[in-house]
């Protein structure tokens, strides 16, 4: 039988996050969500902002927000390049609620014009963030 | 008296020196500990990013980047990091020798050189040097950020898509502890092959998400900005290490230097004192 777990290394521009052995690692990548054991095709992806679980021997979950970046796929190795990476307990869910409301409010009125992109950009990461803190809590 | 006061000024002044250069050893000294710091913190990026760029090089995609294109080389361009301010030893120049000898090879050759100068002292070198200066950048502080160099990068990423130049270098001190860095010249562009035996090579290819040319050319493009930062913050470590080595061994000298004053003023004041009482006795005697 192939090996059943995969390393994964979650690392970001300004810190190395996790590193460690792992069973399943579900992440977002841009064209839909992504469960990835060991011995998957190679596979290189972008992520969207959201979470990215990995779940080590013994059923643990661990929870991390990624932002940007990419997932490279190897059939021994698993490496997340984000842009910026957070622990789950790192995030502030207030903050991220009312940085949500707050988008979502600017986004109706400014429907058209160029701040629109911004403002996605930023409703995504809210979004983003409150799916990990959900995730980390089931 | 008048060699003793003229030694005792230039004493005075000495100290005065020795005060500031050793102030400088220990902002040197704590900022290095700071620059350290960032440039462990960023490496772990850096590394993964180049085993994932170098699996990429030993894939057999479709789709051939033309960052992993070999091509006959008729102009290389150069990034090179230095310093913005001086005082830090032979840091700069042995870097700067380096970089001309790297030169030199390429005009026997007759291939030209265009440089990226990152850091105010490299700029004013080869700009006095009449070497091509295409981009420059200055004053990124001890706090280096990917997005001030983006600039100067995208320069030289434009040129090497539009067939300017065909190979692209960094070239920066590499610090290997806070007593010893090296200058080192690296390729970045085009990416050379991974030594990686775990990635078989030229039997498989990634799945990419979205399209693969879409996906390349984010990852490329962030791949050189991740090593070139990397060289920054190297770069900037050592700075710091060096003027602290620089600083401190002029604080020495100082140090040095008015222990013989001491001993000179010592003397000219003992030799002062016995002319003065043999002229006494001397005119004593007269009498």
């Amino acid at each position: 039988m192939a090996n059943i777990t995969v390393h994964c290394d979650i690392v970001s521009a300004e810190e190395a996050i996790f590193s460690g052995v792992a069973e399943v690692v579900v992440a977002e990548g841009i064209s839909g969500s992504l469960g990835i054991m060991a011995g998957h095709e190679p596979l290189l992806t972008k992520l969207k902002p959201g979470p990215i679980k990995v779940r080590t021997l013994h059923n643990k979950e661990h929870v991390f927000y990624v932002e940007g970046g990419f997932l490279e796929v190897q059939p021994d190795s698993i490496t997340v390049l984000a842009d910026t990476a957070l622990r789950v307990d790192d995030i502030d869910e207030k903050a991220a609620l009312e940085a949500k409301e707050r988008a979502e409010k600017a986004i109706a009125v400014h429907m058209q014009d160029h701040e629109f992109a911004e403002l996605q950009i930023q409703l995504a990461r809210a979004l983003g963030q409150l799916r990990a803190v959900r995730d980390a809590k089931q | 008296m008048a060699a003793g006061k003229e030694i005792r000024a230039k004493i005075g002044s000495i100290k005065n020196t020795q005060k500031i250069t050793s102030a400088m050893q220990m902002v040197a000294a704590s900022k290095m500990r700071k620059a350290q710091d960032r440039m462990q913190a960023s490496k772990p990026y850096a590394q993964r990013l180049r085993t994932v760029i170098g699996h990429l090089a030993n894939a057999n995609p479709d789709y051939r980047h033309l960052y992993l294109q070999e091509r006959e080389v008729k102009r290389v361009g150069y990034i090179v990091v230095s310093t913005d301010r001086g005082l830090c030893g032979g840091l700069n120049i042995n870097l700067f020798k380096k970089m001309s000898q790297e030169m030199k090879q390429w005009k026997e050759q007759n291939v030209e050189v265009a440089i990226c100068a990152i850091g105010a002292k490299g700029t004013g070198f080869f700009k006095s040097r009449k070497a091509n200066v295409v981009a420059s950048i200055q004053s990124l502080g001890d706090k280096p950020e990917v997005r001030e160099l983006i600039g100067g990068i995208k320069v030289m990423l434009d040129q090497y898509e539009a067939g300017e130049i065909d190979r692209l270098y960094v070239v920066y001190n590499d610090f290997i502890s806070a007593m010893s860095y090296e200058p080192s010249v690296q390729q970045l562009l085009p990416l050379e092959h991974a030594d990686d035996e775990t990635a078989k090579r030229n039997s498989w290819d990634y799945i990419y998400e979205p399209d693969a040319e879409k996906l390349l050319n984010e990852l490329m493009v962030r791949f050189i900005e991740a090593q070139v930062y990397q060289a920054v913050v190297d770069n900037n470590a050592c700075e710091q290490s060096s003027r602290m080595l620089a600083m401190k061994a002029a604080t020495d000298n100082a140090g040095n230097f008015i222990n013989e004053l001491n001993l000179k003023y010592n003397k000219a004041r003992q030799a002062a004192i016995t002319q003065e009482l043999s002229e006494i006795v001397g005119g004593a005697a007269a009498v």
